[in-house]
């Protein structure tokens, strides 16, 4: 006996070993990922020093050392693979000498200088710009002259060119984007009086009445696009005379310039601030240079709210369906055949649904709806096209398998007794389900739902054929009457990942952008996680199970 | 149903000799049941009638032609061993048994002029008015304000004014007012098990009904929660008229006014208490309540 029961706990021992094994090395993974993901994502944001290069050949270079790596080439197809020192060095200046980074033998480098003097421009096109500030300049009179004289005058004018580049933003996008959308439903409503079939008189009528709306618009519109111009013009009017390293000069407008940095003179605080500074317009800003530079709010706000909209659909549909399943559907072969179908739904791969939401949401749905309601617009789809109402249907179809397997376990979980208290006080079946079971089940469906959240934030491959999009010009939101619409495409910070990383012209300058963006999207999914299960815990509070 | 967690100090009891009686005995003698002074004890205001009832779970029989009149504003206690059919009795006064499937009934319960298993019964109507109290107390998961007001809303009570005063004068009524007025806004399960049980019983006052049944309220509780239960019910009956299936027969000598012995399915005996205790007529009865068996 005694045998028996030492070995057993010997085995017990190991599993106990194997089993903490196994999951402390879970716990690593994940912390390895994130790690990983931040090392590589946030430092990318932190200023480097510029260094200025002199070459053996006696061609000077300007940039950020990214890399120092010792390397075996071979320089001629046949010749011998020898082994060098080399450095990678960001030198911008991509309109100038059409490439971001450079590999410099470090054989070829005759010396290394940080001057104090070197600046960064990071512009709203072309990239970052390395070199030297020379003069400000309106028209042919010069403001200032000279490195630091210009910086000086630069950062004066710059705060003043913010302002304006926000003005010219807000113009285009808030009245001359109301003046346009006006006049493409007018110019749709004429269309659509001749698709009508009135009487000649009144269609003509009808025509006219538009066409006066037309013009008054077209003026309003010349006007506003005259002070656009003026606007423009004022923004572009300070020019920046800039040097690059080998002697080049370049000139560009102030306005054009998001930010200049002297890194070399920067202490620890400039640079936590300029990192302050970069961060939150990583988060908040716009992406500039086909998504390769900028911020990405566009995609943080595109899951976000897709996932929203997914949850207003998948929730209710997912616990009606399991309030069925579990409190009325008579419990035979047929509703355990459903349950096995619905948890094989699960697991089909999320392109099927992809395919799906295209046919059945897109086309046949979106397709129907532009035949009814606008017709005048075709054959320009547009609810018969990818939108981010179809992105979230499909989602939530993909997803309310999870919740209802979950809720219909939360529900199971409701004792007899609670639903035999409210019958004896005379509430009907409906009552007692409504009132006092799903009240009770909510935690429960609400696990379901952070499963489903997770799931959905995390999934690209179903939304690239039903409105995901590398770029979208407009937010979901904005202030447009009807404020909402549903059938923009959006951008998403899976696609975005993917988009920026591999199908990038710039792959080498975007890898930490890659990074961040991940971390971000991981840390948007943990939010949306972290927020419901709070939910989920006061609820529990609120429905403490009973401790007698 | 069953008997584990009785914490009453218990008669010694001597071990059970099941042979003492057999289901084969017919239980109630010769003589006509109508008659039968064992089973029928005077009762001048009946509340329910109850008139050769019989019932099955499926094939299975698990009552009888039962036969007994309840009267008004007293206690009356239904005894007997696990499975003897006592809390499926109580059960068919506000038809709990419809949620079972494959229930099939013989026989009558008058109340009020009508046969409760008529079809044509509004069924919510009649356990409004025959509140029950189960045996492990089931409060719903809402704060205690919410859980008395329950009932009231969904027979359709909306003002703030009238639920706030049902809710007190519920809770006062089960003599719980004063522990829980300053958390009616908390959550009902966050009380102990005598309260939950008195809030249960509050809770089924508040839709002021004519009868309440006990399936065995207080054998999940400790003695001092079952003494009060018990002093609570000596208050309500004034006012309704209270029907308790016990495990414990002190506690139904103690509270009860009339009890009922049952045993596989069949009434054995019925009359006051003191009597039926004291003076048993049937050898049954008497084997049982002095701890023979059971």
């Amino acid at each position: 006996m005694k045998r028996i029961s030492a070995r057993k706990d010997l085995l017990g021992d190991h599993l106990v070993a194997l089993a903490g094994g196994a999951l402390a090395l879970s716990l690593l993974l994940v912390i390895g990922l994130v790690v990983l993901l931040a090392v590589n994502g946030l430092a990318s944001f932190w200023p480097r020093p510029i260094a200025e290069l002199e070459l053996a050949d006696g061609r000077r270079a300007m940039g950020e050392i990214h890399v120092r790596e010792t390397a075996t080439v071979q320089r001629e197809t046949t010749g011998p693979a020898e082994t060098i020192e080399r450095l990678q060095l960001k030198g911008g200046n991509r309109d100038l000498t059409g490439a971001d980074f450079t590999w410099i033998d470090d054989r070829e480098v005759r010396s290394v200088t940080y001057p104090a003097d070197a600046v960064l421009l990071e512009r709203r096109e072309w990239g970052n710009f390395y070199g030297r500030l020379a003069a400000l300049r309106v028209g042919d009179r010069e403001l200032a002259a000279g490195s630091d004289a210009t910086w000086r005058a630069f950062h004066e004018l710059q705060p003043a060119k913010e302002r304006e580049f926000a003005a010219i933003r807000a113009l285009e996008r808030g009245p001359i984007g109301t003046i346009n959308r006006r006049i493409q439903a007018l110019e749709r409503q004429r269309r659509g009086a001749g698709v009508k079939g009135l009487a000649e008189a009144e269609r003509v009528s009808a025509e006219q009445a538009i066409d006066a709306e037309l013009a008054a618009l077209r003026q309003q519109f010349e006007t506003r696009a005259a002070e656009l111009t003026a606007l423009r013009e004022a923004w572009s009017r300070e020019v920046l005379v800039v040097e690059a390293a080998d002697g080049t000069s370049k000139e560009l407008p102030v306005g054009a310039v998001v930010r200049a940095v002297r890194p070399n003179e920067l202490g620890l605080g400039g640079k936590l601030a300029l990192y302050g500074s970069r961060l939150w317009e990583f988060v908040s800003g716009e992406p500039r240079e086909s998504n390769t530079e900028g911020g990405i709010f566009p995609a943080i706000f595109g899951t976000v709210m897709m996932v929203f909209i997914m949850t207003v659909f998948v929730s209710p549909f997912g616990v009606l369906a399991a309030v069925y399943l579990r409190e009325y559907a008579r419990q035979g072969p047929l509703v355990r055949a459903v349950r096995i179908a619905v948890n094989n739904l699960a697991g089909v791969p999320s392109i099927v649904f992809g395919m799906f939401g295209l046919g059945f949401f897109v086309y046949l749905l979106g397709g129907s709806l532009d035949r009814l309601f606008f017709p005048e617009a075709l054959p320009t789809p547009t609810f018969g096209t990818g939108g981010i109402l179809w992105a979230s249907l499909t989602l939530a179809l993909l997803t309310v398998p999870v919740v209802i397997v979950a809720a219909e376990e939360g529900l199971a979980a409701v004792p007899r007794a609670a639903r035999e208290g409210s019958m004896a006080l005379g509430a009907t079946r409906f009552e007692t389900t409504w009132r006092v079971v799903v009240p009770a089940a909510a935690p429960g469906i609400l696990t379901g739902l952070i499963l489903a959240m997770a799931r959905a934030a995390g999934e690209v491959a179903p939304l690239m054929i039903v409105g995901m999009v590398k770029l979208a010009p407009e937010l979901p939101v904005d202030g447009l009457a009807p404020f909402v619409h549903l059938e923009r495409k959006f951008m998403h910070l899976g696609f975005h990942i993917y988009d920026v990383g591999f199908q990038s012209p710039n792959v080498e300058a975007t890898k930490p952008l890659v990074f961040a963006t991940a971390l971000l999207l991981v840390a948007v999914v943990m939010v949306m996680n972290l927020a419901a299960i709070a939910i989920r815990n006061r609820l529990r509070r609120r429905y403490a199970t009973s401790a007698v | 149903m069953s008997a584990e967690a009785e914490l009453v100090p218990q008669l010694p009891r001597p071990e059970p000799d099941p042979m003492s009686l057999t289901p084969e005995t017919p239980a109630t003698g010769t003589l006509d049941p109508a008659q039968d002074p064992a089973l029928n004890p005077e009762v001048a205001d009946p509340v329910l009638t109850v008139e050769r009832l019989s019932l099955w779970y499926g094939e299975k029989q698990a009552l009888y032609d039962v036969s007994m009149k309840i009267p008004r504003h007293r206690i009356t206690a239904f005894i007997g061993p696990s499975g003897c059919g006592k809390s499926t009795l109580l059960r068919c006064f506000n038809r709990m048994n419809d949620l079972v499937d494959g229930v099939r009934t013989e026989g009558s319960i008058d109340f009020e002029g009508g046969n409760i298993f008529d079809p044509r019964l509004e069924v919510n109507g009649l356990r409004k008015k025959i509140g029950m109290v189960f045996q492990k107390s089931n409060p719903f998961p809402k704060s205690v304000y919410e859980n008395i007001a329950y009932g009231l809303r969904i027979h359709g009570v909306r003002s703030k004014s009238d639920l706030d005063e049902a809710v007190e004068r519920s809770l006062r009524g089960a003599a719980l007012w004063d522990e829980v007025k300053d958390r009616l806004g908390e959550s009902a399960l966050g009380m102990s098990g005598g309260q939950q049980q008195r809030l249960c019983i509050a809770r089924a006052i508040a839709v002021e009904p004519e009868v309440i049944l006990l399936d065995e309220p207080c054998s999940a509780l400790d003695p001092i929660a079952t003494a009060r239960i018990e002093e609570l019910m000596q208050e309500l009956k004034d006012r309704y008229t209270l029907v308790i299936v016990t495990h414990n027969m002190q506690q139904a000598s103690r509270v009860s006014d009339l009890t009922a012995f049952m045993y596989l399915g069949r009434m054995i005996e019925y009359g006051r208490t003191e009597r039926l205790f004291l003076n048993p007529m049937r050898k049954q009865t008497e084997d049982y309540i002095t701890g023979r068996f059971g």
